[in-house]
């Protein structure tokens, strides 16, 4: 598991992160399964969940992902405890909780910054739970002790939040979610707050320390990157709503809609004829097979991602480069096209020298199936 | 020249070059024992200003605690009778004054504050500007007018006592008074609990809602979260702001002047009394005795206060 | 009576960061609410209760007559005038030493924070007793010895309010994009600073006012018959005037505070801020994205 987790590390963001069998760990312990019911939550006019419904197994990490207002943070407060739903429920392990305290509800969560107790040093932080589960002393110390040391921190159990990195005090935050054994872990944007390798370090340890012990967590995020690299499974959200739940590869290849696709990921849109039927469109001058479920007729936009297209030096070629962005392997030639569309090309850097801005090119479609949506303006 | 990897068409932006019109100081040449002092001139008016209408002031004031009137020669006699007598008197009544004026008001105004504070719904903006300006209006009222609100509603023959006679509450019975330490008390937290309000408010917004919730989500409920997280956190706050009213308390002169002409003696007032001309000769310099006796108290109050805020801004970050 | 009231420059909440969330979550659930209303309830009938009492006895013939009365007209002008004074020497010395020592002391700023607590330490009475001690005759005899003096006691609000105008702005990298653009001083601090202090002097302006207005230590020890003076002795021969004058003034004062926080509320909001208070000191930044 590590050294898988090491090489993901490693690859530059443009690639897509392709998981091994992503099945629910069953770890050491039994995972509760949690299930959303058709929530609705409006804040006057504005709807913040729109009948939003959602299973999770035991055991699973679930990335709500999404724009900032598409409620995902207000769905993962409402299954916390701290917000209320209009109607529908939250089942935890097969019981509805709607009418459960937060303080009663045997979840522990992770607040996006500057959620520890200022007053008290990280052990105490940690045992806090305990205590109020009227814990003895000596064991919730020995405990705070013991996850503090799960997250690296077990020289720092002594020093306060303020003495603490930004990192250091999410660390200790999760260990203080985790002391308690919770039933469900919530995370609400945890890494937002924190520099991009902090970042990268905590994802490791969120996602190992989850799957060691097995607690069923929902993961809050706007960074769809962060989603892709921890989670079993994403929820794309919008206005309220789940556009697409599923497991990170087939988010990436196969969006359900126009908005999944453009928001994971980076997506070019290109305009093409549809054929009658639906069947297959005309895009760059080659025809290619069109993905079910799209539509049927009209004008549309073509749908690929930057890896799937080809471009290359060409006299009188369809296409002129405007710049390009060196990414580490690969490196993104920015095109524009006859007709004023410009798209991303992904090539391996080694191949890129030639194509200075202002050459001439030709930029290629492979004729693997591709996605298309309603034309925009 | 190795290929650059990453251009744009776009042009490198602008940047300020030898074009941009610069303010050059002559004093980049000057020596630096002169740039430096010049460096503090920018503060000199300001420093001059205070020098002349504070400083000069307070020290004439603690120099002549220590002088004989006329002959300003040194002794120690203006102090003597200032910790003496009826200005002991005065110092143990102003004290006690301050303390009772500054823990129950204090207590009032934390829970005001935090009332208006937390409070939600539409009207909840309102309720928090009507009592916050309200407060600044209230903080500053004070004096005759003052007591005479207090007279005119709870005086001997006033309107509250009335309906409190009527319901069965005759407080004159029991002693109560306007002119007495707790009647004083009472008006001093016209002004001194809005004074809280004012100072506590900005500790309150230091309290993270995250605080709250994850002590909640970790099994606290309200008693919990208030005895474990909430209370020590806010506590050098508010202990600091007991020292600004107890300060407050203290230094009040008008209010005090227009309660308690001779019945209680209070220092304010005793020292006032110094500049109406009713003095014992020899004893005109007892009143910056007294003076110096009330600065140093306060200056003491306002060093644990400073030493509290700090600690307090620690945690409140 | 109290002379401290600290205050600062608009506090902008960005409503961007849905104020829904920054009160505790107990707030929003049902029947947490009844201790707040009994608070509120008991600090109204304190406050109220005197003020009704007061305004039973003046009466309204009392609020007819108080601006015809001698003495009135020549005590608040008085007032007025030393208002003026004081607000002007005050903002000429504070903005451009807090401008300067935010720029290029900021180490010093600790220091002067404690300078301008000194009026607090030093009382009223204590400060007016040395004051009269050192004063020249000329100058005793003429009323702008006050103002001089209230100069000193406005310090600490008008440094709290312009010190925290300066932080909600920024005022160091402001002043930088300034230079970095071309432009001097004058012109930094005319048209880049002083407009985005328009909160800032608002709130030390009404409380200067409200200082002014409200100070009778002082003013009656050195015998100038300011309002707050003239409202006491005059107390003693018509104790109706005296209490109608003295509500006048309160609620003068309040009026002017609601209105200078609505005009602050719409401008903030207008520039994309949020709620905006008057009264408390530097705003903290906000958490999170």
């Amino acid at each position: 598991m590590t050294a898988k987790a090491n090489e993901k590390a490693n690859e530059p963001e443009t690639t897509a992160v392709v998981h091994a069998s992503r099945a629910a760990a069953s770890g050491p312990r039994e995972g509760t399964p949690v299930s959303l019911r058709n929530l609705t939550r409006a804040f006057g006019a504005t709807k913040a969940l729109d009948g939003m419904s959602l299973d999770i197994a035991p055991g699973e990490l679930v990335a709500l992902l999404g724009p900032s207002g598409c409620g995902k943070t207000t769905a993962l407060r409402i299954v916390a405890g701290f917000e209320f739903a209009d109607s529908g429920e939250v089942l935890v392990g097969g019981s509805d909780v709607s009418g459960v305290p937060a303080s009663r509800r045997d979840m522990g969560m992770v607040f996006q910054s500057y959620s520890l107790f200022p007053n008290m040093n990280a052990l105490d932080n940690v045992a806090f739970g305990l205590r109020m589960r009227k814990t003895a002393a000596t064991r919730r110390r020995q405990r705070a002790a013991e996850l503090l040391d799960m997250v690296g921190l077990a020289p720092q159990a002594k020093q306060f939040p303020h003495q603490l990195s930004g990192g250091q005090q999410q660390r200790v935050a999760l260990a203080r979610a985790l002391a308690i054994e919770p039933r469900v872990l919530l995370l609400d944007e945890p890494l937002s707050a924190l520099d991009a390798k902090v970042r990268l370090q905590l994802r490791e340890q969120i996602r190992s320390l989850q799957q060691r012990l097995g607690t069923t967590t929902i993961f809050v995020t706007h960074d769809q990157e962060e989603a892709l690299s921890m989670a079993d499974r994403v929820g794309v959200m919008r206005s309220g709503k789940l556009e697409q739940v599923a497991e990170p590869s087939e988010l990436y290849h196969r969006p359900a809609t126009a908005f999944v696709a453009e928001f994971v990921g980076t997506m070019n849109r290109l305009p093409g004829d549809l054929a009658a039927g639906g069947g297959t469109v005309t895009v760059l001058g080659s025809t290619v097979p069109v993905h079910d479920g799209g539509p049927t007729s009209g004008p549309v936009d073509v749908l690929v991602r930057p890896e799937a297209m080809t471009v290359a030096p060409a006299e009188g070629g369809n296409g002129i480069v405007t710049g390009r962005t060196f990414l580490g392997g690969t490196t993104r030639v920015a095109v524009l096209l006859s007709g004023d569309t410009e798209v991303r090309v992904d090539v391996p850097s080694g191949t890129a020298p030639p194509m200075l801005p202002g050459t001439a090119v030709q930029v290629g479609l492979p004729a693997a199936p591709v996605l298309a949506a309603p034309r925009e303006p | 020249m190795t290929a650059d990897m990453t251009d744009t068409v776009t042009a490198p932006g602008p940047h300020a070059g030898p074009g941009a019109r610069r303010f050059r100081s002559p004093l980049r040449a000057a020596p630096a024992p002169v740039r430096r002092l010049a460096h503090y001139a920018g503060t000199l008016p300001f420093v001059a200003y205070v020098a002349i209408f504070l400083i000069v002031p307070l020290v004439s004031i603690v120099i002549g605690a220590f002088q004989v009137p006329n002959t300003n020669a040194f002794t120690w006699s203006n102090v003597n009778i200032a910790v003496h007598g009826s200005y002991l008197h005065g110092f143990e009544q102003s004290l006690l004054l301050s303390l009772l004026a500054s823990v129950i008001p204090g207590v009032f105004g934390l829970l005001i504050a935090y009332a208006i504070f937390t409070a939600t719904g539409r009207a909840a903006a309102f309720l928090r500007q009507a009592v916050i300006t309200a407060s600044g209006v209230f903080a500053n009222f004070g004096g005759v007018p003052l007591a005479f609100l207090f007279i005119a509603s709870l005086g001997s023959s006033a309107l509250v006592t009335g309906w409190l006679n009527d319901i069965g509450l005759h407080i004159y019975n029991w002693g109560f008074s306007l002119y007495t330490l707790s009647g004083v008390t009472l008006v001093y937290m016209y002004f001194q609990i809005p004074l809280m309000v004012l100072i506590i408010l900005p500790a309150l917004e230091g309290l993270r809602p995250a605080w709250r919730e994850a002590a909640e989500n970790l099994g606290a409920r309200s008693f919990a979260y208030w005895r474990y997280v909430g209370g020590p956190v806010l506590m050098p706050s508010f202990l600091s702001c007991l020292m600004l009213l107890f300060g407050s308390a203290l230094a009040a002169y008008a209010t005090a002047e227009a309660l308690t002409t001779g019945t209680i003696p209070l220092t304010s007032i005793q020292i006032g009394s110094f500049l109406n001309g009713n003095v014992i000769a020899g004893q005109e310099n007892v009143g910056k005795a007294l003076s110096l006796g009330m600065v140093v108290i306060i200056a003491v109050l306002m060093t644990f206060y400073v030493l509290l805020q700090r600690r307090a801004a620690k945690w409140l970050r | 009576m109290a002379t401290l009231t600290p205050a600062a420059a608009g506090h902008t909440t960005s409503e961007a960061d849905n104020s829904k969330k920054r009160r505790p979550a107990a707030a929003r659930r049902q029947g947490s609410g009844a201790w707040r209303w009994v608070v509120l309830l008991i600090a109204g009938l304190y406050f109220l209760l005197p003020l009704y009492a007061a305004l039973r006895f003046a009466g309204l013939s009392g609020f007819g007559d108080v601006f015809t009365t001698p003495g009135f007209g020549s005590s608040l002008w008085l007032s007025i005038r030393l208002a003026a004074v004081t607000w002007v020497i005050t903002l000429a010395l504070m903005i451009p030493t807090t401008v300067y020592v935010h720029l290029r002391m900021p180490r010093m700023r600790r220091l002067l924070e404690g300078v301008t607590i000194l009026p607090i330490v030093i009382p009223p009475v204590v400060l007016i007793i040395g004051v009269l001690q050192v004063a020249p005759l000329a100058l005793r005899a003429s009323m702008w010895l006050l103002g001089l003096e209230y100069v000193i006691l406005a310090l600490p609000f008008a440094y709290r309010a312009i010190d925290a105008g300066l932080r909600a702005i920024d005022v160091k990298t402001l002043t930088d994009a300034a230079g970095s653009l071309g432009a001097g001083w004058f012109v930094t601090i005319w048209r880049v600073i002083l407009p985005n202090m328009r909160t800032a002097v608002l709130s030390a302006t009404i409380l200067i006012v409200a200082l002014v207005l409200g100070e009778f230590t002082m003013a009656s020890l050195d015998l100038q018959q300011t309002f707050p003076v003239w409202i006491v002795l005059f107390d003693q021969e018509n104790a109706q005037i005296s209490v109608a004058a003295s509500i006048f003034a309160l609620f003068v004062t309040w009026i002017f505070l609601m209105l200078i926080t609505v005009i602050a509320t719409r401008q903030s909001r207008r520039s994309g801020g949020g709620e905006v208070t008057l009264f408390t000191v530097a705003p903290r930044e906000t958490i999170g994205n």
